[in-house]
């Protein structure tokens, strides 16, 4: 039985954005499903008190003043649009 | 014998002394480049035009500039660090049209400031995922030790290159071992600093909380020469330290008596190969006579580690690759109906299999009903693995092993099977999940392949001194380090 | 079976920050498209946020003005979606350890006060806009992404959509006493969306809400409140089942409208942001925030009434903005009569702006001016007629009014001798009206005292022109 189903898996690539075939959601159901089962192994370890680590140094407060500063030009911010009107990017429209 | 055999200290000297000119030099990275590159194809962009042009310029510069500790040295960058003006492409098709990425990455502006010259970028498994660089959309690099076999990844173009005497210095970035893996596949000195040491500011996210930044050179010298240069705190980087930083290079004393080293049981065990275990036995044997003692330990969480990173790093991945979104730079899809479409076939064309394997593995275990199970529970796996290092660094100044359980596989071998591949990173993972620093460093060839073995050295946090220390006095008293491949001919 | 209405208040106000929450470029608004924008507000590859330490401030400084307690320990998360507008595909917000919870204010609806929960609010950066064209495309532009939001979110205590009304009105009138934003839903500093679900009355359980978004006034959300109260008892009455749905309200139609129907709940993919290092925000930090926020509305409210005098709804109109209360206060500042200086300012000052459709710090006028112009009429140097005068000019053109009354020659003329000259010359004339008055015809005096105003173009002094008259006529 796989841990992630195809149907999981088209779920998932769908939050994710990524259009898959009948074929590869097949591929995908079970590659996913071994490493999933493969780390099915930490439910070996009670981790019942055990703090999660999010951040390896201990470490508090980062900030930066509320300085403001030119950077880039408006042009420089359009450079690598793939499509561009108005000094805007240009998209697709959604479909309702 | 090239220049380019030569060390930083080496280079300084004969350009100080007007024996070289840095122009020669720049000029001698090319020509190597060219004669070789067919063979190893580790460089996805060259920077030949304006690397040229930096080198006449430093060749006329003011006495002062020559004094600056990377004043003419040719460096290749892993192309997932970014350089503005010069292509930056992660080895993504997504990216392949990303010309200029507007900025540069600090590590760069540092090597700028110290006036190193970049040479160009270097392949890598797409967004660095991937431990044989094979996942490259651009091209597969070759080990240039035996052009059959993989160089390792994600940095395998940074150590190809360096490995083939294309370029004397290259950076690659390290997530769950992608410097010290090839630089142990293709036998040379690879080093991924304590988390927070160096920044992250233009290295393009794979996992934010384990990547790091770390150069990769044929000697511990330079490596250290390199790593005081992009280390410190930066502004721009909330996660990195304030923590300062020594001079590494002043830390090569060669003395290591009195040195406690642990050595972790679990490095050794059954998956490890036993012609690896023995360099790196033979190695431990090295240090004692110089006056080190060893002694073997647990690192009883080790096991998990594997399992941990996937889902901690594919999590993170997931975020951090959803930028690439066809809307803004990178390449989009033509003909798409609507924005959704546009979104996924601009995503589906330009990632490669294992990108969107892992994108779809941490989706997964960040969605609802699945976070605590999975992203969760592996976070406090990571807290118990990194408590096994904090144990040990109570009795002991190093933790010694193999950096990785074989030496350099095959083109084609493990590229299908997901799980064999993960297992490649088994010894390094830890380190990252840890945040502690570890070098690799050449311990010898392998009798059956005479592929290069590594050894992995790992300290306490920002304790990279005696990592560099300790690294170096066992390369001091081998001759690894001074072994070269025969590739596109002799070398003179 | 009658229904009752629960309606909760999602709001978004925007912090006046100078640089960004998470760059440091400029965090202005109606700038030219794409041109407060770097690498990091486009989501470049590599780039990392790094928090603006103001941002934290001001958020914590209205959580504190909305009465909220303020966590020790909080951090940011990234929330995934895909959305062109946002940049990375994940938002940078806070998930499980808002900045402040557990708050509340007062509003009044009909003369009762009614206290309405906050249950949280958190700080988050503000994504790009984007405009939908009717070519199959549309543009985006980024100079609002990483603007700093903080997100309010109201307890469901809200029982009609004109308490929803005051609560807004409330809540817009004490943030932008703190300072921390402009709260202009024209300009999109504050947005709100609303959840109104209807249960028969009695029963715990909520009902199923309707999201409403495309609110841009106060009052299309309680105009939208208002209908889709109605069609959700229409849809019940009849037995309907009501789906979670998000509507829009359609201003020209004054219906909502449905956008969506919602399967479950969004899956977000909330997760701790590795790039940013958690705050602990200690007692000393705290404190410096809470020292440093100006005196909010209600306690000014309570100080004019009880310190100073005025009547309820006085107190309340001046300190219905931040503006206006400010002004109030530096006018009394600089020495004037606080009646005085509330009259004008909600008579003829306010009545000008709204004339003009302006707000009071366009206008040239400066307490100081006001000040000196009350104090003008308090000496007598000026007759509440020319004072007029003098308001309209300065509220145009702003200026000193003793300069204004010099060059405009109107100062009063409180000269007795002078105005004794001019009466003994009107009454000359008009034997008449002496006769008239001395007869019981008290309009005659008016007429008297109309021909000297008349002579003097409106600068006699008033009070003195009376007793004059009065005095001349006893003469006779």
């Amino acid at each position: 039985m796989s841990k992630i189903s195809k149907d999981q898996v088209k779920h998932v690539a769908n939050l994710a954005r990524l259009a898959i075939s009948e074929e590869e959601s097949e591929k995908y159901s079970e590659q996913l499903s071994a490493i999933i089962d493969f780390s099915e192994q930490l439910n070996e370890l009670d981790t019942t008190d055990v703090e999660p680590t999010t951040h390896v140094l201990d470490m508090k407060n980062v900030m930066r003043q509320d300085e403001p500063k030119e950077w880039i030009s408006k042009e420089d911010a359009l450079k690598n649009a793939p499509d561009q009107q108005d000094g805007q990017f240009r998209v697709p429209s959604i479909l309702d | 014998m090239s220049v380019l055999d030569l060390s930083i200290k080496e280079l300084q000297t004969k350009l100080n002394q007007k024996d070289l000119t840095v122009t020669e030099l720049v000029q001698a990275v090319y020509d190597r480049i060219r004669e070789t590159d067919d063979d190893v194809q580790a460089f996805v962009t060259l920077n030949e035009e304006n690397a040229l042009q930096e080198a006449k310029a430093l060749d006329e510069a003011v006495e002062d500039e020559q004094h600056l500790p990377l004043f003419g040295m040719p460096i290749g960058i892993k192309d997932n660090i970014v350089t503005k003006g010069l292509r930056t492409t992660c080895s993504s098709q997504l990216l392949s049209n990303l010309d200029d990425p507007l900025y540069d990455a600090t590590v760069v502006q540092h090597l700028s400031d110290a006036k190193a010259i970049n040479v160009g970028k270097l392949n890598m498994d797409e967004f660095a995922m991937g431990s044989s660089t094979e996942n490259s959309s651009m091209q597969v690099t070759r080990n240039p030790w035996n052009t059959d076999y993989v160089p390792g990844g994600s940095s395998g173009g940074s150590a190809a290159a360096v490995a083939a005497g294309q370029v004397p210095f290259a950076l690659g970035s390290d997530t769950g071992g992608s410097v010290r893996q090839p630089a142990s596949y293709c036998g040379v000195v690879g080093m991924k600093p304590t988390y927070g040491r160096v920044s992250r500011f233009g290295l393009v996210a794979f996992a934010s909380s384990l990547d790091q930044i770390g150069p990769l050179t044929r000697t511990v010298e330079d490596n250290a020469r390199i790593l005081e240069v992009i280390a410190g705190q930066d502004k721009m980087d909330s996660t990195s330290a304030n923590v300062d930083v020594p001079s590494y290079s002043d830390a090569l004393t060669g003395d290591v008596n009195g040195l406690k080293i642990a050595v972790p049981k679990e490095y050794f065990a059954d998956g490890v190969d036993e012609n690896v275990k023995a360099s790196v036995r033979e190695a431990l044997n090295v240090l004692e006579q110089q006056g080190a003692t060893w002694e073997e330990v647990s690192l009883p969480h080790s096991q998990y580690a594997v399992a941990t990173y996937y889902m901690i790093a594919s999590s993170e991945a997931s975020a951090n690759l959803a930028r690439f979104d066809g809307v803004r730079y990178g390449n989009r899809a033509e003909n798409a109906e609507d924005m959704m479409d546009m979104f996924m076939k601009s995503r589906s064309e330009g990632f490669g299999d294992e990108v969107k394997r892992r994108i779809m593995l941490g989706t997964f275990a960040l969605s609802s009903g699945y976070y605590d199970a999975y992203y969760k529970k592996a976070q406090q796996v990571r807290t118990l693995i990194k408590q096994d290092f904090d144990q040990i660094f109570e009795n002991y100044d190093v933790v010694i092993g193999p950096t990785a359980p074989t030496t350099a596989f095959k083109i084609g071998d493990q590229i299908d099977d997901p799980l064999t591949m993960y297992a490649n990173d088994i010894m390094t993972i830890p380190v990252n999940l840890a945040g502690v620093p570890g070098i690799s460093v050449p311990c010898g060839f392998h009798p059956e392949n005479q592929m290069p073995v590594g050894l992995q050295i790992i300290g306490k946090h920002f304790d990279e001194s005696t990592v560099y220390r300790v690294a170096h006095a066992y390369e001091q008293a081998t001759d690894h380090h001074k072994q070269q491949p025969q590739l596109g001919g002799a070398k003179s | 079976m009658n229904f009752e209405t629960v309606i909760g208040l999602e709001v978004h106000v925007e912090l006046k920050t100078k640089s960004k929450i998470f760059s440091p470029s400029p965090n202005a608004f109606g700038d030219e498209p794409n041109s407060n924008v770097n690498p990091i507000d486009l989501g470049y590859p590599g780039v990392l946020p790094v928090l603006n330490e103001e941002a934290v401030n001001y958020a914590m400084t209205a959580a504190m003005a909305l009465n909220c307690d303020i966590a020790t320990n909080t951090k940011f998360d990234r929330k995934n979606y895909f959305y062109p507008d946002n940049p990375k595909a994940y938002q940078i917000s806070q998930f499980d350890q808002p900045i402040g919870e557990n708050g509340y204010i007062e509003i009044e609806v009909n003369g009762e006060t009614k206290r309405i929960g906050i249950t949280r609010l958190h700080l988050e950066e503000d994504a790009g806009k984007l405009t939908h064209g009717d070519d199959g495309y549309s543009l985006v532009d980024y100079n609002r992404q990483g603007t700093p939001l903080v997100e309010i979110v109201s307890e469901p205590d809200i029982r009609t959509p004109e308490e929803a009304y005051a609560y807004l009105e409330k809540l817009r009138n004490i943030i932008q006493f703190t300072g921390v934003s402009d709260v202009k839903m024209q300009e999109g500093s504050l947005r709100c969306d609303a959840n109104i679900s209807l249960r028969p009355y009695g029963q715990d359980e909520f009902g199923v809400k309707t999201e409403l978004k495309n609110l841009n006034s106060f009052n299309f959300v309680q105009k939208g409140l208002e209908f889709e109260e109605k069609r959700q008892e229409k849809v019940l009455r009849q037995g309907g089942e009501m789906l979670q749905e998000t509507r829009r309200y359609d201003e020209k139609t004054k219906e909502t409208v449905l956008m969506r129907v919602k399967e479950g709940s969004d899956d977000y993919r909330y997760f701790p942001e590795p790039d940013l290092i958690p705050l602990y925000i200690d007692d000393d930090w705290k404190t410096r925030v809470r020292e440093a926020i100006p005196e909010l509305p209600d306690s000014r409210r309570h100080r004019y009434v009880n310190d100073l005098g005025l009547d309820e709804y006085d107190a309340s109109v001046l300190t219905n903005t931040k503006e206006m209360s400010d002004f109030f206060e530096a006018t009394i500042e600089h020495g004037a009569d606080a009646k005085q200086a509330t009259n004008w300012l909600m008579g003829d000052i306010s009545a000008y702006m709204n004339k003009q459709q302006l707000e009071l710090n366009e206008l040239p006028i400066t307490p100081e001016a006001l000040a000196k112009m009350v104090d003008l009429i308090e000496e007598g140097t000026l007759s509440s007629k020319l004072a007029k005068k003098v308001v309209t000019e300065l509220v145009q053109n702003g200026g000193d009014p003793e300069q204004i009354v010099k060059d405009k020659g109107l100062v009063q003329i409180s000269d007795e001798n002078q105005l004794r000259e001019i009466i003994t010359g009107i009454l000359d004339n008009n034997e008449q009206s002496i006769e008239d008055y001395k007869n019981g015809k008290d309009k005659a005096l008016g007429f008297l005292v109309g021909q000297v105003m008349k002579e003097t173009k409106g600068q006699a002094n008033p009070p003195m022109v009376n007793k004059i008259i009065l005095e001349e006529m006893d003469k006779r």
